[in-house]
């Protein structure tokens, strides 16, 4: 048989990626908001729903929708959700990756994972009970981890008889509480998830409600994109060396971690400190006018430089000093309490160093993210402040200003576990 | 190199394929940075293909810095053998190919018989004393979060202890795109690049880059029988039971696995533009229609994995 080669044109899609990180538990109704989601955009595929349908009767339940988020044999059997999954789902306007964190256990490790990577978040507030400790505490890893939008889905709105009067209440609620931990862009929706109020499709019980949907709401949000107008910070993951002559010189490749970067800029490689210029912007299918982050590229420079895997190529005139030792907000995820001393690694960007952990200065309340002493260190799914101390310097900017350079994690060379994620808020030389 | 121009109109954001592509470069990026050993796993299906793709864009000019390796059950499709020797040689790349046939052969496991046997499972053991032999610390495989529940739980860098298990409730978190790729002696790490892909991203990148398939991705006639609903190819290494009559008709594979456990679907789609368009209005996954391994059980796929299977 001949072999077919691809060559029709296939419309492509371009109107970009979004990330959502949604937080909630079973009781507020999460899983069947994530049913309803999928199913009102027609995601659900009929041998999954045929799956859920025969589970659901061999259980004597009704149908389940909660069956089609629960991926793991432990999960389904004891009811609960254990760790974030990710699904995708799409609409005509825009492609999205869901982050599903459950909101019982590990909850703490599971949204700041979920979180970590999120353009956007969706937290569920049960109308009933409106803004409680869980919605304080995930309200605060989204600050936090500073995810940048925020809707908050104010659902069982059906069972407070669509009072526009309660959901107004909450809203009032969830924005003193958005001001006070520095969310900037929080939204609330009334919906009920049950019924598909205001999920996809418009509810006509909410005339009170003048915005749109909560999948309108996410597809209108603006496109991410980390700072193009930036400084430029350039991880360097790799030394790529052609094959034969006719290759040209060394690429360094990478992924464009802040700012934009263009054939002609005058660059500075660091820790070294040596200058050169841009003479390339490289990918597979051809040079680029300009690369900006996320994008994977090869930059070509106009010299080769004595450059390897963990240096960051700044412009000249705009690099930061060097970090050998800075201070962090953490989620400590390790097993064993964190004391200070503990000899870690610690990756940022591209780069693995020795850290030494010298202090432990807070910890933080879970709800407020106000600071208290931290005598006994920091435990499992504990928030804190901490002082590292690094052997390697570091090309780091605080991650109020870029997540891409500002972030980290810790891991335990003994055991190989990622132990923590960490967020710079300052550094010194 | 010609000059690919970008619409400043368009502003910084990129589309979704291309956020999708830039990350799976980065992860491949990462684990050839961070792993001594890697190797990529080649199926000749269609992510597979993809992966083959990405590695092209993470390392050119440069060679690839991890051989290639098929599992090949001796039950596969000819077409897609044929495809996967001429693709891997295209590419100028080192191919291994680990046989089922030869752990057979040296006693390492019994073959399987009867017209309902497969030896998908068997697969386990070669990919695993294949794994040991080379000493190879990390396999990059073209799972993909949407096909199966227990996969949308997995971490992109997916830690193996020694015997080759997952272990979902001991997981690493995986916190931006920092991710973790060390490993004790013995274990591996299994790093899946297009974790975030959907079946029809995978389509529309295939469309987009104009890269070539093997020959039964697309409409073709075969003699096939009916089997629990499915369509499998009638070939000497599956055994019909009476009833089971074979005829011919227009069919297409919409993933390609082992002979005896995957099915065919009617289509007449014969291009790549049909295919999407049908793709894109299924209302059955593919793994659901077309994949007998993972209708054994509730928790099929999770208990391979847990097993050792990618």
């Amino acid at each position: 048989m001949a072999t077919s080669s691809a060559s029709a044109p296939v419309a492509t899609l371009v109107h970009g990626l979004l990330r959502v990180a949604t937080c909630g538990s079973v009781d507020d109704g999460k899983s069947t908001l994530l049913g309803r989601l999928l199913h009102d955009t027609r995601q659900i595929a009929d041998d999954q729903l045929d799956h859920v349908r025969d589970v659901s009767e061999r259980r004597g339940t009704a149908l389940d929708l909660a069956l089609l988020t629960d991926g793991l044999r432990a999960e389904r059997e004891q009811g609960i959700t254990i760790d974030v999954a990710y699904r995708s789902f799409e609409t005509p306007r825009r492609r999205f990756i869901l982050a599903d964190c459950p909101g019982h256990e590990q909850y703490t490790r599971n949204m700041v994972t979920g979180a970590s990577t999120a353009d956007a978040a969706v937290l569920l507030v049960d109308a009933r009970h409106g803004v409680v400790a869980q919605t304080r505490r995930h309200l605060a890893i989204t600050a936090l981890l500073r995810v940048p939008h925020v809707l908050v889905a104010v659902n069982k709105m059906d069972l407070v008889d669509w009072d526009g009067g309660r959901f107004a209440e909450i809203a009032g609620d969830v924005r003193a509480l958005a001001e006070t931990l520095g969310v900037e862009d929080v939204a609330c929706v009334p919906v009920s998830a049950l019924e598909g109020d205001n999920v996809v499709e418009p509810s006509t019980r909410t005339p009170w409600y003048d915005g749109p949907p909560l999948v309108t709401r996410l597809e209108e949000l603006p496109p991410e994109s980390d700072d193009p107008d930036g400084p430029l910070r350039f991880p360097v993951q790799l030394v790529i060396r052609p094959l034969g002559e006719a290759g040209g010189g060394r690429r360094y490749a990478g992924r464009v971690a802040r700012g934009t970067v263009r054939p002609g800029d005058a660059v500075v490689a660091l820790p070294s400190g040596e200058e050169a210029v841009v003479a390339a912007v490289e990918t597979l299918d051809g040079e680029l006018a300009h690369a900006s982050a996320p994008r994977s590229v090869s930059i070509v420079l106009d010299r080769e430089l004595d450059i390897s895997r963990g240096d960051v190529l700044c412009r000249t005139g705009a690099a930061p000093a060097l970090t050998r030792e800075l201070e962090a907000t953490i989620c400590w995820m390790g097993e064993r309490h964190l004391r200070p001393g503990a000899r870690l690694l610690l990756k940022h960007g591209t780069r693995t160093t020795r850290a030494i952990v010298e202090d432990v200065t807070e910890r933080l309340h879970l709800q407020s993210l106000l600071g208290a002493p931290a005598p006994d260190g920091l435990a499992l799914n504990d928030l804190g402040r901490v002082r590292v101390r690094v052997a390697e310097p570091l090309v780091a900017d605080p991650y109020a200003e870029s997540r891409a350079a500002g972030a980290f994690v810790l891991i335990d060379d003994a055991t190989n576990d990622t132990v923590a994620a960490g967020m710079i808020t300052s550094t010194t030389g | 190199m010609t000059l690919a121009p970008i619409d400043p109109a368009a502003g910084p954001a990129i589309s979704d394929l291309d956020a999708l592509e830039a990350e799976g470069i980065h992860i491949l990026r990462e684990l050839a940075a961070e792993r001594e050993r890697p190797v990529l796993l080649f199926s000749g299906g269609k992510d597979s293909i993809v992966l083959l793709r990405l590695a092209e864009k993470a390392f050119r000019p440069g060679a690839f810095p991890f051989p290639v390796m098929h599992v090949d059950t001796g039950h596969n499709f000819p077409e897609v053998v044929a495809f996967r020797d001429r693709r891997v040689a295209e590419l100028g790349e080192r191919l291994i190919v680990a046989s089922v046939q030869a752990s057979i052969d040296a006693g390492r496991i019994a073959d399987v018989s009867g017209p309902r046997s497969s030896r998908n499972q068997l697969q386990t053991v070669t990919l695993l004393d294949a794994i040991a032999e080379h000493r190879f610390d990390a396999c990059i495989g073209g799972a993909r979060r949407d096909e199966e529940r227990a996969r949308a739980k997995e971490r992109i860098f997916s830690l193996r202890d020694a015997f080759g298990g997952w272990d979902p409730r001991a997981q690493r978190p995986e916190i931006w795109d920092l991710y973790n790729a060390r490993v004790r002696p013995g274990e591996h790490v299994r790093v899946f690049p297009i974790s975030n892909w959907t079946e029809l991203d995978v389509w529309r990148y295939v469309a987009r880059e104009g890269l070539e398939l093997p020959s039964i991705y697309f409409a073709h006639e075969r003699s096939v029988f009916k089997r629990d609903g499915m369509l499998y190819a009638d070939d000497p290494v599956i055994e019909r039971l009476p009833g089971e009559e074979p005829f011919v008709t227009s069919v297409r594979y919409r993933t390609v696995g082992d002979m005896t456990c995957t099915g065919a679907v009617r289509s007449e789609a014969a291009t790549l533009e049909q295919v999407v368009t049908e793709i894109a209005a299924t209302r059955v996954t593919e793994r659901g229609e077309t994949r007998a391994d993972d209708r054994a059980s509730e928790a099929a796929m999770e208990d391979r994995k847990r097993d050792g299977y990618f």
